[in-house]
């Protein structure tokens, strides 16, 4: 008996079981990050917003589900019918035992193809040095002419038209137009971008097309598109689908804008913060004048009021004045001099007077001389006999001499 | 600044006539000019102001398209 016990298999819980299943895929690295293709059937998407389907294939079928979250992030919706590759997780939906497919991305089938080339060529451009940002090129600032590789009838040229027109209407703009998707699109691009080179010569170059699917856009992953890219004169800006699309000329373009609008803005100027730049040199302009003409009134009111303290008039009056004090002064000094003058002459007026030999005549006195003219002053010129001259105030007569006797006393 | 180096207004580019305000504005700031250098370099660069801003307050872009190795004029279909 106890023999029996050790073959006998263990018996599990419904749970015990189901959890050992939802381990087990688990476990399987493969099962957690899995592509697969199939036709979608029994869709539905009730309110709650989650994704509900069952994929497909002629033997078997799978069911899925994405939750709300993600289903809101898909670009795309399949609707029964479709054929479509799902990415995700497989495990099991524990209550109802019911192993599932959480689906985090829906694309339509075959875009898996597309998208392996693109990867392919992406690298082989990138290992050849098309991507390298040495090589990207500075956009002008001051563009004169902006060439556009897009369709003429397209959403992307209208859009860039209108962005250019508000931010830098002086900018010319030469459309070079093509296909933008299909067959002929790769060729047309290609023409396009070396017509403008050759032809227009612009600072830059948009090449924009409007958003769509992987398909939409897959001239832009074209090799020669990418070629003529990097092989351009000007500069080029591409602006290809939505934000979140990345074609090969996005990696190869010189700049990448996330649309159409957004290339144009990257291209030019804004004219609204050119104008304010415009206004506020002006204002500083004339602030600036404002300045140097207050510090020359300065100045010359300075300089004016020096003048008013030297001018001529106020030279000349007090010089005048100055004048009219030294006239008087002099004249002052000049009326005492005459005085002193007038007494001193006066006074010798008065001497000479005194001193006047006919003064001294008159008085009594003569003059006696030898009959050569020499007067006799003494005594001892003359001897009895000798003949003299005397001359008196009224006139002269001759004398002779009798007898002379000096004085005993001293004369005075 | 010589009166004799100066370009016609009309004749400059966007860019050009830019680069001459900014000059101007620089050297009127500076405040080492004479009030006659200051006043005609002030009359200079309010014509490069008024310039500028009127290349910018145009209404139109001029669009052409590329036909064979011409260039013509380009007509949007819609409005």
């Amino acid at each position: 008996m106890t023999q029996l016990t050790f073959f006998e298999p263990p018996i599990w819980s419904v749970t015990e079981l189901t959890h050992h299943v939802h381990d087990l895929l688990a476990s399987d690295d493969k099962l957690q990050d899995v592509w697969v293709q199939g036709e979608v059937s029994n869709f539905s998407r009730p309110t709650s917003g989650h994704l509900y389907f069952t994929m497909k294939d002629s033997a078997c079928s799978l069911r899925c589900v994405m939750w709300k979250n993600a289903a809101m992030r898909q670009k795309f919706i399949p609707r029964e019918g479709d054929n479509v590759e799902v990415h995700g997780s497989l495990n099991v939906y524990e209550a109802a035992g019911q192993y599932q497919l959480y689906a985090d991305l829906i694309r339509p089938a075959g875009e898996g193809v597309l998208y392996r080339e693109f990867v392919r060529l992406k690298a082989r451009l990138e290992a050849e040095g098309l991507f390298a940002p040495e090589r990207k090129r500075p956009i002008p600032r001051w563009p004169h002419r902006i060439g556009i590789v897009t369709s003429p009838t397209g959403a992307a040229l209208r859009d860039i038209l209108h962005t250019l027109t508000r931010r830098y209407p002086l900018v010319e703009v030469v459309l070079a137009p093509t296909q933008v998707q299909g067959d002929e699109a790769p060729a047309g691009i290609v023409t396009a971008i070396q017509a403008l080179n050759r032809v227009v010569h612009p600072d830059v170059i948009l090449v924009a097309r409007g958003g769509g699917s992987i398909e939409d856009l897959w001239a832009f992953n074209d090799e020669g598109v990418a070629r003529a890219i990097a092989a351009s004169a000007a500069p080029v800006i591409s602006g290809v689908g939505h934000e979140t699309d990345f074609t090969i000329a996005d990696f190869v373009s010189d700049l990448r804008a996330p649309t159409p609008t957004a290339a144009a803005e990257l291209s030019t100027p804004d004219r609204a913060d050119l104008l304010a730049s415009l206004d506020d040199m002006s204002q500083r302009m004339g602030r600036a004048v404002q300045s140097v003409l207050n510090s020359q009134r300065w100045k010359l009111n300075r300089i004016e009021s020096r003048l008013v303290l030297r001018s001529p008039q106020t030279r000349i009056h007090s010089d005048r004045q100055r004048l009219d004090d030294l006239a008087r002064r002099v004249e002052a000094a000049f009326a005492h001099r005459l005085q002193v003058q007038r007494v001193h002459l006066t006074g010798l007026d008065a001497h000479l007077t005194a001193l006047n030999p006919q003064s001294v005549l008159r008085r009594g006195y003569a003059l006696v001389s030898l009959p050569d003219g020499r007067p006799v002053r003494s005594t001892s010129q003359v001897k009895p006999g000798d003949d003299l001259r005397i001359r008196v105030s009224d006139g002269q007569f001759a004398a002779q001499v009798r007898d002379a006797s000096p004085d005993t006393r001293p004369s005075d | 600044m010589d009166k004799n180096e100066y370009t016609p207004v009309g004749e400059l580019t966007y860019e050009q006539a830019l680069a001459e305000l900014e000059e101007i504005v620089t050297a009127l700031e500076s405040e080492e000019l004479s009030l006659d250098n200051s006043m005609s370099l002030f009359e200079r660069g309010e014509s490069l102001a008024r310039y500028c801003a009127g290349l910018l307050d145009q209404a139109e872009l001029k669009v052409q398209q590329i036909s064979g190795e011409n260039l013509i004029d380009f007509e949007t279909e819609d409005e």
